[in-house]
């Protein structure tokens, strides 16, 4: 399975409601219900994804996340997931005060458009990046909202929305399970430039 | 009681490839009366069927087909080798399809009030009935059926099957509302439901049409109160004008743009009122056929079902609910798990339509899966094979079923609360 979708299960409670927007093929969903025990559904718009969910016994609702959740009660979730889908919807600043409003904590992973390997692309070559967490041409990437850690953060900062975790994603792998300390420390201090994946866990402040 | 196996052929044709083959009706007669929702009684019933597959030793693999306005018990095989066409979800059951009879017992029964063989307007009033003359057809002395009674017959032959659990109950349009009502009433009974193309309830603009149907049948002057099968008159013209409306609602502007646009017949006005237009041809031929199929007070009664639908009725006493709220209070004590499909040019009951009973189910933590599934033929594109719709359908049904955990608020972790703020390139 995906890391990030490992890691973000680290953070998941056992039993809770989940809510997973952008859930693909439901494998994260499918993990969570299996290990945690965890209920909810996944919401996606690619068929072939909706259909192998469904096939998984997973509850697949067909919604494209740009028509919002506001079909979703307030808090109904404890936490809603979206991995490597913010950058890819309309308004991410609007989903992801909604996903604030129908969960207690959202998890969201994406791709960091500051890692070093894109800046090189783009400031050395001076082509788009394309890369293993950005793997589109410049003309057919569905990525249009891409950011950073930083950029992230300062979004959170605006919107009072508090940050609970942070991990930082290299070759996708977690810096500290891969790398000797000192690299994962170094990762750790820098992930806008070193780590390619972004996983965050928020909250509305109180 | 055991199962019989007369309905049950090997294919002897090339037509009959991946096919359920050669299937033989059957009826089972209940001589109980039964109760129903107009506070009247049927003495007594037939119910004809049709079973596809072999039903396994623990009778788990069970799955109950519920047919819409036109449908009938007729859903899979051919019923002689010489059928122009075989049963009307053909593409949809059969050996390997979405609802593969080599899995599963597949059962389909054509609901009383209907036209096709089980108990309705065109059958003999039995000795024992309280209503109309004994030895002469019902007619329009046949009580008015609700989609509820039809799921209480439905549940009366699932125990004479000996099917006290269905794996699945599936249907489409009206079969739909049948398959929902289903978990309602009977929910320790079906552990899936498969509801498609379908509606909470009519909307005002559906019972407007429905209305114009009924009015074009009653104002026909051969259809003689009802009792036209005595008078030996036939409501002909009625039925065409009814199926002519009915037919616009089930396809859309697109499919008849591209299928007609405004091609005319003779290739030239010709300033009078015969068919000139191939819509016009085309929809004329269509009630024509309909015409002879069918019978008026079946049409009638059909519609009226379709119209008192209601399902929160029964299950809500707050009329000041809103529809989401009366219908997620409907579902509360469903038990199984849902799949929902519309279609995207379905404007008869729309995809917002199925969303409310998604939304509903949702709003209950329920287990439901929903698609909208992109199809050019609006509200007849549940009848089609589109290989997303029979996927969805195929997964549902062979899916393994996670039991409903109850669900319990858990606190979230909220010792979490050591964040890290490193400083950031």
């Amino acid at each position: 399975m995906r890391l990030d979708h490992e890691l973000a299960k680290q953070w998941i409670s056992p039993h809770s409601r989940v809510l997973d927007l952008g859930c693909g093929d439901g494998s994260l969903l499918e993990q969570m219900q299996h290990s945690l025990g965890v209920t909810g559904y996944g919401l996606e718009l690619d068929e072939e994804h909706i259909n192998q969910g469904i096939a998984k016994g997973l509850n697949i609702i067909e919604q494209d996340l740009n028509d919002g959740l506001a079909r979703f009660a307030d808090n109904s979730f404890d936490t809603v997931v979206m991995a490597r889908a913010l950058q890819a919807v309309k308004s991410p600043d609007t989903l992801l005060l909604d996903m604030l409003r129908v969960g207690r904590e959202a998890i969201i992973t994406f791709p960091n458009f500051a890692h070093w390997q894109n800046r090189l692309h783009l400031g050395l070559k001076g082509l788009m990046p394309v890369s293993e967490a950005l793997p589109y041409e410049w003309y057919n990437t569905p990525n249009i909202h891409l950011c950073t850690f930083k950029d992230f953060e300062k979004l959170c900062a605006d919107n009072d929305i508090d940050i609970i975790n942070r991990f930082a994603v290299t070759d996708s792998s977690p810096a500290s399970k891969k790398y000797s300390p000192f690299m994962a420390s170094l990762i750790r201090k820098a992930p806008n430039l070193l780590a390619d994946v972004a996983i965050y866990r928020v909250t509305k402040s109180k | 009681m055991s199962i019989p196996s007369s309905t049950r052929s090997t294919p002897i044709d090339p037509k009959f490839a991946n096919s359920v083959g050669i299937v033989t009706p059957q009826t089972m007669h209940f001589d109980t009366p039964l109760a129903l929702e107009c506070n009247r009684t049927l003495p007594e019933f037939d119910l004809v069927y049709e079973t596809y597959g072999e039903l396994n030793a623990d009778k788990s693999n069970a799955v109950l087909i519920c047919h819409a306005l036109s449908g009938s018990h007729h859903a899979a095989g051919w019923h002689s080798a010489e059928d122009e066409k075989p049963g009307w979800w053909d593409n949809m059951i059969g050996p390997g399809k979405a609802i593969d009879t080599t899995r599963y017992f597949v059962v389909c029964l054509n609901n009383i009030g209907s036209c096709h063989g089980s108990t309705g307007p065109t059958t003999p009033v039995p000795e024992s009935s309280a209503d109309g003359t004994p030895g002469k057809p019902y007619g329009p002395d046949f009580p008015l059926i609700t989609i509820k009674d039809w799921v209480k017959t439905q549940a009366m032959l699932s125990d004479r099957l000996g099917i006290q659990v269905w794996h699945a109950v599936v249907g489409g349009s009206m079969g739909g509302m049948q398959a929902l009502q289903w978990s309602v009433d009977y929910p320790e009974r079906l552990k899936r439901c498969v509801i498609i193309a379908s509606t909470p309830k009519l909307s005002a603009q559906n019972i407007a049409f429905n209305e114009v149907a009924r009015q074009s049948i009653l104002s026909d002057p051969d259809f003689n109160q009802g009792r036209y099968l005595e008078a030996g008159t036939y409501p002909r013209r009625g039925l065409i004008l009814a199926r002519m409306v009915g037919h616009i609602t089930y396809l859309t502007e697109d499919a008849m743009k591209s299928k007609f646009g405004r091609d005319l017949k003779s290739g030239k006005f010709m300033y009078g009122y015969d068919v000139e237009f191939q819509v016009e041809s085309y929809l004329r031929y269509q009630g024509e056929r309909f015409s002879k199929n069918f019978d008026a007070n079946t049409y009638l009664l059909m519609t009226k079902a379709l119209d008192y639908f209601d399902p929160t009725r029964d299950y809500v006493s707050d009329d000041t609910l809103s529809d989401l709220e009366a219908l997620k209070q409907t579902f509360k004590h469903t038990r199984c798990q849902f799949l929902v499909v519309s279609f995207t040019t379905d404007w008869r009951f729309a995809p917002a339509r199925s969303q409310e009973i998604v939304d509903a189910l949702m709003a209950n933590d329920k287990q439901v899966s929903y698609v909208n599934v992109d199809a050019p033929h609006g509200h007849d594109s549940f009848l089609f094979d589109i290989p997303r719709y029979m996927g969805a359908i195929k997964g549902f049904l062979n899916a393994p079923f996670l039991s409903q955990k109850q669900q319990t608020a858990t606190d979230v972790n909220t010792d979490a609360k050591s964040r890290t703020q490193e400083s950031l390139t």
